[in-house]
C-alpha cells in the first residue's frame, strides 16, 4: 500500500507542478508583478489561486463523503483551531519573504527540478530556515 | 478591457490553477493528505515518516523535466534578486512558513478551500506583508 500511496503521491506533484507552469507561477517575475503594486500589476495569481480553490473546494466536499481515503486508513488533517500569535507572526515573516524573491515553497522545489541556481539558493536557504524553526520551536 | 478578453488573457492561469486544485484534491481523496508543501518538506526534515509526502515532492521536481519533453522549452522563470536577497527571502520563507503552519499550498489552496478560519487569516498575512515588501523593495530601488 506504501507503494501505491507513493505512485499516487508522485502523480499528484507532477500534476501540481504542471499546473504552476501552466499558471505560470513558477516565474517568481510573475508573482511579483501581482504583489509588487508599484509596478505593472499583473492579476495572473488571483487566477490561480481561484482555479485551484474553486477545484479544491470540490475534493473537499466528496472527501466528506468518504469514511477512509482510497489508499489509506484513515485522513490526516490539521486539527488546530486557534488563530494564536504563531500563526500570525509566522504567515507574516513568510510573506515578507515571499515578496523580496517572489519564490514561495512549491514553486522553489519545482525550480530546483528545472535547475535554475537561484532556485537552488533559495531553497538550500529555505530548508536552513525550516531546520531553525525547529531548533527554536516551543515544545507542544 | 471586456470580459472575454480578459478570459482569453489569463484562461492558462485559470487552467494551471485548476491543475493544481486537481492534483490537491486528488491527494487528498487518495492519500488522505493535505497537500501542503511547507508541511511535507518540515516533516521531511524533522525525520518523521517520509512517504508519501517525499514522493509527492519528486513529482514536483520532476514536472519542469518532463514539460521540457513534451513542449520542448523549459519553463520561464526570471529571477530579479541577488543572491543575498535569496538567502534572507530563502530563510524568512523557510522559518515563516513552519512557525505559521503553512505557505500558499496548504493555507492557500487547500486552507481556504477546507474553510479554515486560521487559513484565512495566514492567507491574509502572507498577501499583506507579501504586497507590502514587493512594494517597498520597488519603490526603494533594491530590485
Amino acid at each position: 500500500m506504501t507503494i501505491l500511496r507513493s505512485i499516487a503521491a508522485f502523480v499528484c506533484g507532477l500534476v501540481f507542478s504542471f499546473g504552476l507552469i501552466l499558471g505560470g507561477m513558477l516565474d517568481p517575475a510573475r508573482v511579483l508583478a501581482f504583489l509588487d503594486l508599484a509596478g505593472v500589476w499583473n492579476p495572473s495569481l488571483m487566477f490561480v489561486l481561484g482555479g485551484a480553490v474553486c477545484v479544491a473546494f470540490a475534493g473537499v466536499r466528496l472527501a466528506r463523503c468518504l469514511k477512509r481515503p482510497v489508499l489509506d486508513e484513515t485522513f490526516a488533517l490539521p486539527t488546530a483551531r486557534q488563530i494564536d500569535a504563531p500563526l500570525v507572526v509566522g504567515s507574516c515573516l513568510f510573506g515578507l519573504g515571499w515578496g523580496m524573491a517572489g519564490f514561495c515553497p512549491g514553486p522553489a522545489v519545482a525550480s530546483v527540478g528545472a535547475g535554475v541556481w537561484q532556485g537552488c539558493v533559495f531553497t538550500a536557504a529555505m530548508l536552513a530556515g525550516m531546520l531553525v524553526f525547529e531548533r527554536v520551536k516551543p515544545a507542544r | 478591457m471586456s470580459s472575454l478578453s480578459i478570459i482569453t488573457q489569463y484562461w492558462p492561469n485559470l487552467a494551471g490553477g485548476m491543475l493544481i486544485g486537481l492534483a490537491c484534491a486528488a491527494y487528498l481523496l487518495f492519500d488522505g493528505r493535505i497537500a501542503g508543501i511547507s508541511g511535507i518538506l518540515g516533516r521531511v526534515l524533522a525525520g518523521r515518516p517520509f512517504l508519501p509526502g517525499a514522493a509527492f515532492l519528486a513529482g514536483l521536481m520532476a514536472g519542469p523535466g518532463l514539460w521540457r519533453l513534451i513542449t520542448g522549452a523549459w519553463p520561464a522563470v526570471h529571477v530579479q534578486a541577488s543572491w543575498p536577497v535569496l538567502v534572507v527571502a530563502g530563510l524568512l520563507v523557510g522559518f515563516g512558513t513552519r512557525m505559521g503552519s503553512g505557505c500558499t499550498s496548504g493555507h492557500g489552496v487547500m486552507g481556504l478551500a477546507r474553510l479554515s478560519p486560521r487559513s484565512m487569516v495566514a492567507v491574509c498575512c502572507f498577501l499583506g506583508t507579501g504586497v507590502l515588501c514587493a512594494s517597498v523593495f520597488h519603490l526603494a530601488g533594491w530590485r
